[in-house]
């Protein structure tokens, strides 16, 4: 049967793989399995067609046609009609052109707006040490930014002093001086990221007294007499911490701080005042506005509730029966009841519950509320971190002969902490978000206090999307980044390998 | 050799109240409770000195003064010549039908969005993000000026919806011509009955028979129902054979309300236009439309997240288990994810309802008469009654507060894992 002329075929090349069918591979595939895998599906991607289609067709024209430049809102129509056609749509984003400044800084007084931007750029310098501890890298880069931030901003803001504006100003020189300075700090503190010293901490430290001076301004001797109240009371913890223990240190600092605060404090100050004038324009509460309000409410709150939240979640947890229903109490209680009550037991009660005649400002009130509200939230997160410890963490730690405050601050909390990160931002991001609600005390937050103001002008009555737009969009940007934030932190922190 | 010492005596020395652990809780919480009672006793002897300075007493004698101001929606009979108690009730009740329609319809919309977020299709999972992201992302507040701003500004006048000769009207009604949305507020069609039952009031409070029989029947059909499927399910675990059960549901649930409808002669009042104005119907103002949508929208986003952790928190062995076990995947999700999810998702939903109800209070930024807009702010301005006000007015919402979380939680422990 076998032939030896006749060979059978043996292929000796493999064959060239044929192509996949045309609706399995690339684009027609992706296709298939994302958008149209079943007649759902099919309806599904339709719909969404349909409303971006929606969305875009009517969006798009009035977004191009947007106008940058004009007087008013008949001007801007006028623009858009003889630009795109009688009866097109348009943006008429000149007000947020010329209004951006109140929206901004409500009407804090033009010439001192450098303050508060120079202000709001050191924040972020004294956030850094906090957010970013211990990786050089990303400390270098955000000093590095914010040293041109504060370079850049802060000179714009004091050359922005239009000539007709009645003139609230300090001295010429001392915005210089001020930017001299905050440069040579900023300068000291990448010399000390590089070497890499812990001690970028005491600006941190520094920074409310800073802050509250910049903003409210008045003689340098109020600030500096409130840090001495702390100076106090870390001296005579440091005094008494080897013979009395940590808590009762920490108790009798606090008397001897608060003897200063409510006693001494302003007297000194006062004689002080008088022999060394020394201070920067003072600005009223009342001038505040628009998102340095915001933020101001926003960051003071936040950066407060966070430990007596802690305080108050522990108090929670605590075997002592009285403290932990004294703070069950406060925290239903305050979760009870709307963010507004509170604005307005500010407003209208605190003068009941003070001693008569006592009046001190809103914006401080107001602060002290919603830092308590936000407190009160925080407890409840940070209680669910709490108990998702397992048992075993405690008991290893009184095993360690740990005694409460050592176990909490090196073993419970910050696994507790950690595993409620999420939680928090996002109280955080509710805070900031509410901060809106002080319009309703007559404050003038970005929303309601500024955007009334713009759309009660004659020029720009009848518009609102783009006023909204521009807060909402702020508001956005800041919420946002506050909650990747979040997400950055929690994969940094990881360490189970899930 | 030496022994272990005997322990020390028990003898008391006063520094054992600070460093001996059996005594030192006591102390800590005696020092505290007489710090909280001396800050009490000092904010109590404030406010009574205050109170003496402006010439005010403690009393609630007030609230059944004339009011003397009117309220746009009202649910019980008001006029201005109420009681300012009258006018709280009315304002709690306007409180309480906003936070109610709001959960429903926020739950709803969210658990849409929520499972939407989670479809394997790329475009609707994409758009569900994006509105998450933008609506929990900017203040509720926005929302609703923004709302309240595009309806009574953006809206036809309602002599836009005239007819003129020969002109079309600018405007006209939707919904099939029975909804009218005009600058002054939304005109829908309103049920009536051609032969009442009639009512009576209690304390004010009227009580309408007709009302009630149709919740009774409402009510008497979901329980029949309950009882059909019951019947049915033990059937079927009996025998292994499920009774059909579809068209006894339809019937108990649909024929009982029909037939009573057509007994009272139910017909529905469309608004139509008479002069400048809709005229019939009932005036729905746009402060409750904007306020409600703007909630709605709002927290969906909240509870659409809710839900898509809910879901994700299930670990996928779960499905595949269902799977291997021949389930059919809308079966794995009503039989086996979906009770797992509902005990992570409902904790969280609760304090969303809570957000919702206490959120209602902005209804103050477009002037809607809540228990805010009325016993906070008109009774309060009027009167003068700060203090009182003030302390009624969280005492309310405390109990609202806690009455829902209390219910809430409840129904929480009925879905919670059983352990034996």
């Amino acid at each position: 049967m076998t032939d030896a002329t006749h060979k059978p075929f043996v292929r000796t090349q493999m064959l060239q793989p044929s192509a996949p069918p045309l609706r399995e591979a690339g684009v027609v595939r992706w296709l298939r399995e994302n958008l149209f895998s079943s007649w759902f599906n099919t309806i599904l991607t339709l719909a969404g067609v349909a409303v971006i289609w929606l969305l875009v067709s009517s969006a798009l024209p009035w977004w191009l046609n947007g106008v940058w430049t004009a007087g008013s809102l008949s001007e801007c129509r006028e623009i858009i009609a003889a630009s795109a056609g009688e009866g097109a749509s348009g943006a008429c984003w000149a007000v947020v052109n010329e209004r951006w400044n109140q929206f901004i800084f409500g009407f804090y007084p033009v010439g001192l707006w450098w303050r508060p931007t120079l202000a709001f750029a050191l924040l972020f310098a004294a956030m850094g040490p906090v957010l970013f501890a211990g990786q050089k890298r990303a400390m270098l880069i955000l000093l590095g930014s914010v040293a041109a931030l504060v370079l850049v901003l802060v000179t714009l803001a004091a050359s922005a002093v239009p000539n007709e504006v009645a003139k609230v100003t300090d001295a010429p020189f001392v915005w210089k001086l001020a930017l001299a300075l905050a440069l040579l700090t900023l300068g000291a503190m990448i010399v000390l990221t590089v070497m890499g010293s812990g001690k970028l901490l005491w600006f941190t430290g520094l920074y409310p007294a800073l802050c509250f001076w910049l903003l409210w301004g008045g003689p340098i001797w109020v600030p500096v007499g409130a840090l001495f109240g702390f100076v106090l009371l870390a001296g005579v913890y440091a005094a008494l911490v080897k013979r009395a223990g940590p808590g009762l240190a920490a108790g009798l600092g606090l008397i001897v701080a608060l003897v200063w605060w409510l006693f001494l404090d302003v007297p000194v100050t006062v004689a002080l005042n008088e022999a060394i004038p020394f201070g920067l324009t003072a600005v009223q509460s009342d001038q505040f506005g628009g998102f340095l309000l915001a933020i101001t409410i926003g960051v003071t709150a936040i950066t407060f509730s966070l430990p007596i939240g802690i305080l108050l979640a522990l108090g929670r947890q605590s075997d002592m029966l009285i403290v932990k229903t004294l703070c069950v109490g406060f925290i239903e209680f305050i979760r009870g009841v709307p963010l507004i009550t509170l604005l307005f037991t500010a407003s209208l009660l605190l003068q009941y519950f003070l001693p008569p005649g006592t009046n001190f400002d809103i914006i401080l009130r107001v602060i002290i509320l919603v830092t308590l509200f936000a407190a009160a939230y925080l407890a409840e997160v940070i209680r669910g971190g709490l108990a998702a410890l397992p048992r075993g963490q405690y008991e290893a730690a009184d095993a360690l002969g740990l005694d409460y405050w050592q176990a909490q601050r090196f073993i419970i909390l910050p696994q507790a902490l950690k595993v409620s990160i999420p939680a928090i931002v996002s109280t955080f991001i509710g805070l900031f978000k509410d901060t809106t609600l002080v319009a309703f005390v007559g404050l003038m937050d970005p929303l309601k206090g500024v955007t009334q103001i713009v759309r009660a002008d004659i020029n720009w009555k009848g518009i609102y999307w783009e006023p909204y737009i521009f807060v909402g969009a702020i508001f956005f940007v800041i919420c946002f980044g506050m909650s990747r934030y979040s997400m950055y932190l929690e994969r940094k922190l990881k360490t189970d390998h899930r | 050799m030496a022994l272990a010492h005997d322990a020390p005596k028990d003898s008391f020395r006063l520094s054992m109240l600070i460093y001996d652990t059996r005594y030192r809780a006591i102390t800590i919480q005696v020092f505290v409770l007489i710090l909280v009672a001396a800050f009490f006793a000092w904010l109590l002897n404030n406010t009574i000195e205050n109170l003496a300075i402006r010439g005010k007493e403690f009393n609630y004698g007030f609230l059944w003064q004339r009011a003397g101001y009117d309220i746009g929606q009202q649910l019980i009979p008001y006029t201005n010549d109420s009681t300012h108690f009258r006018a709280l009730l009315v304002g709690l009740l306007n409180t309480l039908v906003v936070a109610v329609l709001g959960c429903i319809f926020a739950t709803i919309l969210g658990v849409v969005i929520g499972v939407l977020r989670l479809s394997k299709n790329w475009l609707v999972s994409r758009l569900m993000t994006v509105y998450v992201e933008v609506f929990r992302n900017v203040p509720v507040l926005l929302w609703i000026l923004l709302a309240y701003v595009i309806l009574s500004e953006v809206t036809p006048s309602p002599r836009d919806f005239k007819a003129a000769e020969g002109v079309e009207p600018a405007a006209s009604m939707i919904l099939g011509e029975t909804v009218a949305v005009t600058n002054r507020g939304t005109n829908i069609p309103a049920p009536l009955v051609d032969h009442s039952l009639g009512g009576f009031e209690i304390g004010g409070i009227p009580i309408n028979f007709t009302v009630l029989a149709f919740v009774a029947v409402l009510v008497m059909s979901f329980w029949a129902n309950a009882r059909i499927l019951t019947a049915a399910r033990l059937r079927q675990e009996a025998t292994g054979d499920r009774p059909t059960t579809w068209w006894k549901s339809l019937l108990v649930l649909f024929v009982p309300v029909i037939a009573l409808s057509v007994i009272l002669g139910l017909h529905w009042e469309i608004p139509a236009l008479a002069g400048f104005n809709f005229k019939g119907g009932i005036l729905v103002a746009h402060s409750f439309t904007a306020l409600l949508v703007a909630l709605t929208l709002y927290t969906a986003a909240f509870i659409a997240e809710i839900v898509r952790a809910g879901i994700l928190a299930i670990s996928k062995g779960q499905s595949e288990a269902a799977f291997a076990l021949g389930l059919r995947p809308g079966r794995t999700m009503q039989l086996v994810i979906l009770p797992q999810a509902l005990r992570v998702i409902i904790p969280p939903l609760i304090s969303q309802y809570l957000n919702i109800t206490k959120n209602t209070s902005l209804g103050i930024a477009v002037s809607y008469l809540d228990l805010r807009g009325t016993l906070g702010g008109i009774s309060l301005n009027q009167t003068g009654r700060e203090l009182e006000c003030m302390l009624l007015m969280m005492a309310i919402y405390l109990t609202l507060s806690l009455s829902i979380s209390t219910v809430m939680n409840f129904y929480n422990k009925s879905v919670q894992l059983k352990v034996r």
